[in-house]
């Protein structure tokens, strides 16, 4: 029997193209891309060798600080309000609408599915305040308002880069979560009502640590996909004004292809790259500890 | 009912329910308000700006700069989207996004589902630890891998094709479709395929003709969440087509402003449209599907 279930022959046919593709063009890559660290100049100019002098820049380099502090800022806030917000959601769609929950759980899911190219330019002209009013100046001025130069002030622009996100992803939180709440047994639910417990209470006793294990992994999903954040950004501010609104992704990719050094480039690939690693093992850790404790 | 028709009663159909709706009623009708109120204003933020982006892809430039922004157009003609699709080039944009998303599709799902199923079904040493290498390759940002395949892309002399797209995409596909189909092979018994063999088929035909068509709803729900990561792509696309004739509808969408100097609002709102509608078409008719993958795709991130 195992003979063919472990027929040699099977598997190389079967997961040998997979195998070959992913470490051709990705596993291979990764450790070429550290290579790269050591070096300086392009694929075009051709290499030198530098040394560390790579790391010592990235170090010492204000635009990688400014970057990382923005990156972090950007994942911390951006999954702080997916989370939250698609909680109260899918809370909204367990317990307020029940069943009925289905089409509204659609509507708002939609944006997910959107192209980010296409709902940045929609929230550029949304928020426009040149050459013509968009809709949210527009609105503000009808109530007294004045005009609000939104994507030409660092910290407006960060507002408008958080509540395009929030406005594209909190369905996807949301139905993510409503799988967890939708699990809790109903007569756990039952009995904790007859005891008394109702609205917060309810939620902050018995729901709340339920869907514990769900809420953790989607705090993972956000911040490993914040960290990354790229599309959105290059699409709605270009990282700026100046570079005020610049990630790490960003500036690797102007670093690289914008300024031709490739060695710098794949340095702060890799820095990225740590940071990644470095929250998900974090995370899964502390989240292993606190179930096994419960 | 049968204690209900022992007790003779006044109120002649249900004797408990009667007295009890009259005073709870109003209540919960003035408890369900916020709730009401809370659901209008989350569809208004969620669904406005779709239709305020619709019906200004039929508006003029004049109704653009002299009508408020909430007006509706005019009239409902299509010459903004005849513009954007000539002038604006978005045809040939749309042409170059479904000759490198369908072949990478086609390509991630064969090998990805022959690789779950070498993974997951047949038996061998060290299958764990290939699944869990393919596992890392799910964390890894795309920016960890574009130098050097640029560097090789441009010395094999693949560059100024669409060949640099479909080559990373696949392989960036391949992690999450090989994670995911190994969990779908994991839910069918492997009774199926020890019977198989014992009727002698090789595992390359038990694939083939057995694995492969139980996990097709899989296999499907798989590929649409790939089509959505790749159609919607932008980093990749950015970095290797260097051209404007190679440009995929979110690369050519993104210079789209530029192209025609100052910005002539009606053409892009309708480059925007076609844009949305291909991925609001698939989203029509297989929304619980498309949610049940992605949510099932969420380590990606």
């Amino acid at each position: 029997m195992n003979n063919v279930l472990g027929d040699k022959k099977a598997i190389a046919v079967l997961l040998g193209p997979a195998l070959l593709v992913y470490t051709v063009a990705m596993l291979l890559p990764v450790f070429w891309s550290a290579g790269y660290t050591f070096l300086s100049g392009n694929a075009i100019t051709g290499f030198t060798f530098a040394g560390l002098a790579n790391f010592e820049k990235l170090f010492s380099d204000p635009a990688v600080g400014e970057a990382l502090w923005f990156t972090i800022r950007y994942a911390v806030v951006i999954t702080i309000g997916q989370v939250l917000l698609g909680y109260m959601l899918s809370l909204l769609y367990v317990f307020a609408l029940k069943r009925g929950s289905s089409l509204i759980r659609t509507l708002v899911f939609f944006p997910v599915v959107l192209p980010t190219v296409a709902v940045a330019l929609l929230f550029q002209k949304m928020f426009e305040i040149a050459p013509q009013n968009g809709l949210v100046n527009s609105a503000l001025n009808a109530v007294g308002i004045g005009s609000i130069d939104w994507l030409g002030n660092g910290s407006t622009a960060f507002l408008v880069i958080v509540i395009m996100d929030l406005w594209r992803s909190m369905g996807f939180y949301a139905v993510l979560l409503y799988t967890g709440l939708v699990d809790i047994p109903d007569d756990i639910l039952e009995s904790a009502r007859l005891d008394g417990a109702r609205g917060l209470h309810l939620i902050r006793h018995i729901i709340l640590p339920l869907s514990l294990p769900v809420l953790l992994s989607s705090i993972i999903f956000s911040i490993n996909g914040t960290l990354k954040v790229f599309d959105s950004i290059v699409a709605l501010t270009d990282g700026g004004p100046g570079s005020a609104t610049t990630p790490l992704t960003l500036l690797m990719f102007r670093t690289s292809f914008t300024y031709g050094d490739y060695g710098y480039g794949s340095s702060i690939a890799l820095l990225l790259t740590i940071l990644c690693l470095i929250v998900t093992l974090f995370i899964f850790r502390s989240s292993r500890r606190d179930l096994t404790k419960d | 009912m049968t204690a209900n028709t022992a007790v003779p009663t006044r109120t002649s159909q249900k004797p408990t329910a009667a007295p009890q709706r009259p005073r709870t009623s109003p209540v919960k009708f003035l408890k369900r308000v916020p709730v009401q109120l809370s659901i209008a204003i989350l569809l208004v933020v969620e669904i406005y700006p779709l239709i305020w982006l619709f019906m200004g892809s039929f508006k003029t430039q004049d109704e653009f700069l002299n009508s408020p922004v909430w007006a509706m157009p005019q009239s409902f003609n299509f010459d903004n989207y005849v513009e954007a699709w000539t002038t604006g080039n978005i045809g040939t944009y749309v042409g170059n996004s479904l000759i490198a998303t369908i072949p990478s599709l086609f390509l991630i799902v064969l090998f990805g589902v022959a690789a779950g199923f070498a993974l997951e079904v047949l038996v061998w040493k060290g299958r764990g630890t290939v699944l869990l290498v393919f596992l890392a390759g799910i964390m890894v940002p795309g920016q960890m891998i574009l130098l050097p395949l640029f560097s090789a892309y441009f010395q094999v002399g693949l560059t100024g094709t669409l060949w640099p797209l479909i080559i990373t995409y696949t392989a960036t596909g391949l992690p999450l479709t090989v994670f995911m189909m190994a969990t779908y092979f994991r839910a069918v018994p492997r009774e199926v395929f020890e019977a198989a063999a014992l009727d002698g088929a090789s595992m390359i035909r038990a694939f083939f003709s057995i694995g492969f068509p139980m996990v097709r709803n899989a296999v499907f729900t798989v590929a649409l969440v790939q089509f959505f990561f790749i159609w919607n792509d932008l980093l990749i696309a950015l970095t290797f087509t260097n051209n404007a004739d190679l440009s995929t509808i979110q690369v050519g969408l993104l210079n789209f402003t530029g192209e025609f100097g100052a910005v002539q609002y009606g053409p892009l709102f309708a480059a925007i449209c076609i844009n949305v509608l291909g991925t609001l078409v698939l989203y029509l008719f297989l929304n619980q599907r498309v949610m049940k993958g992605l949510a099932g795709g969420a380590v990606k991130g």
